[in-house]
């Protein structure tokens, strides 16, 4: 695939890496002069130095032809019109732009980008996880669909230790999928199974229904 | 008619000062305070400092009443960002947006943003100046 990757900080050097590695044509496309060089040094010919954003800078580099472009800059807004320019331009099959702010999301989706990536809210469910007493973590989100999956943990005063779960109301469109528990093997969860102090239980729920998912698990 | 405008540089300032002027209800954000020093002493409207791609900055500008968003900072995915969010998300009736870039204004004139770009405009009038 021929892939461009507007902005040359961490992220876009060492996402270059990985897809050339994967045998992927790469183009990156970066402001500054000395970073430029600098990944053309250890990189090989990929840097050209100039705007993502600007449309002849993309067409100079055949945006055209390009399968996907990824916007890494360090802001949303250059991540935002560097996607639509390569979308409605130069008619890229699929744009991915990161976002740091993760309130801007919602408002990508709604303008037309394929995929967001929401760097910050990585980060952040990936520390809420390691810190013991969280009560939900967000594993993944479907979209699309609009389902996502979460981790919730039992805590010793829960008042669900000790019941069976078909004595939980789950909210609607809730599933649980896995039970983890402190010691033993992580089970798919029956209705006769009872929920431990430290259990770890994954679930499908949808974003509306977390909260109330949390509730009932912890019997809160 | 209430206006919000994003970005109190020379225009932006000079700008909500003839609306104001005019009777309008006018609200001027950005995102250094020291540049609504720009805006005319007889400024009667609000000065709001906050950066206008925050929906809570918007909605605390009241964009969700207004009839009408100019975006006129120095950035252009700034003023284009701002301008769809305006449009798309609180519907603003009339969004008015500046690009310098003329390819950039040119595209996103076609995705339904009323973009103008000072560059063409002003090349335009000097090229007018020099050959008439």
């Amino acid at each position: 695939m021929y892939i461009i990757v507007v902005g040359g900080g961490r992220l876009g050097y060492y996402l270059t890496k990985a897809l050339l590695s994967e045998g992927h044509e790469v183009v990156i496309v970066e402001k500054n002069p000395t970073i430029c060089q600098n990944i053309n040094d250890e990189l090989g010919s990929v840097c050209i130095r100039g705007d993502g954003c600007e449309a002849a800078t993309l067409a100079d580099i055949g945006t055209a032809r390009a399968d996907m472009l990824i916007a890494v800059t360090g802001d949303d807004e250059d991540n935002l019109v560097a996607c639509q320019v390569a979308k409605h331009k130069f008619n890229v099959p699929r744009t991915i732009a990161q976002v740091r702010n993760p309130k801007n999301e919602t408002i990508f989706k709604a303008l037309g980008i394929d995929v967001t990536v929401s760097s910050t809210n990585i980060i952040l469910e990936n520390i809420k996880e390691e810190v013991p007493t969280h009560p939900l973590t967000h594993l993944l989100t479907i979209r699309d669909k609009g389902l996502e999956i979460v981790e919730v943990k039992i805590p010793p005063d829960a008042t669900t230790i000790g019941k069976p779960i078909k004595e939980l109301t789950l909210p609607q469109g809730s599933r649980l999928a896995l039970i983890i528990p402190k010691e033993l093997k992580p089970r798919v969860p029956t209705s006769d199974t009872v929920l431990r102090d430290g259990d770890r239980v994954i679930a499908i729920t949808t974003p509306e229904s977390e909260e109330e998912l949390r509730a009932v698990l912890r019997g809160a | 008619m209430k206006v919000v405008i994003m970005g109190c540089g020379r225009v932006g300032a000079q700008l909500a000062g003839l609306l104001d002027s005019d009777g309008h209800s006018v609200t001027i954000l950005d995102t250094d305070a020291y540049s609504f020093q720009r805006l005319p002493p007889t400024f009667s409207g609000t000065a709001l400092f906050g950066n206008g791609l925050n929906e809570e900055v918007l909605k605390k500008a009241g964009i969700e009443e207004a009839d009408a968003f100019v975006a006129v900072t120095q950035g252009d995915n700034r003023n284009v960002m701002a301008s769809q969010i305006a449009k798309h998300i609180f519907n603003v009736p009339r969004v008015i947006c500046r690009i310098y870039d003329p390819l950039r204004q040119e595209l996103y004139s076609t995705l339904g943003v009323e973009a103008f770009s000072p560059t063409t405009i002003f090349a335009q009038i000097l090229r007018e100046k020099l050959e008439s």
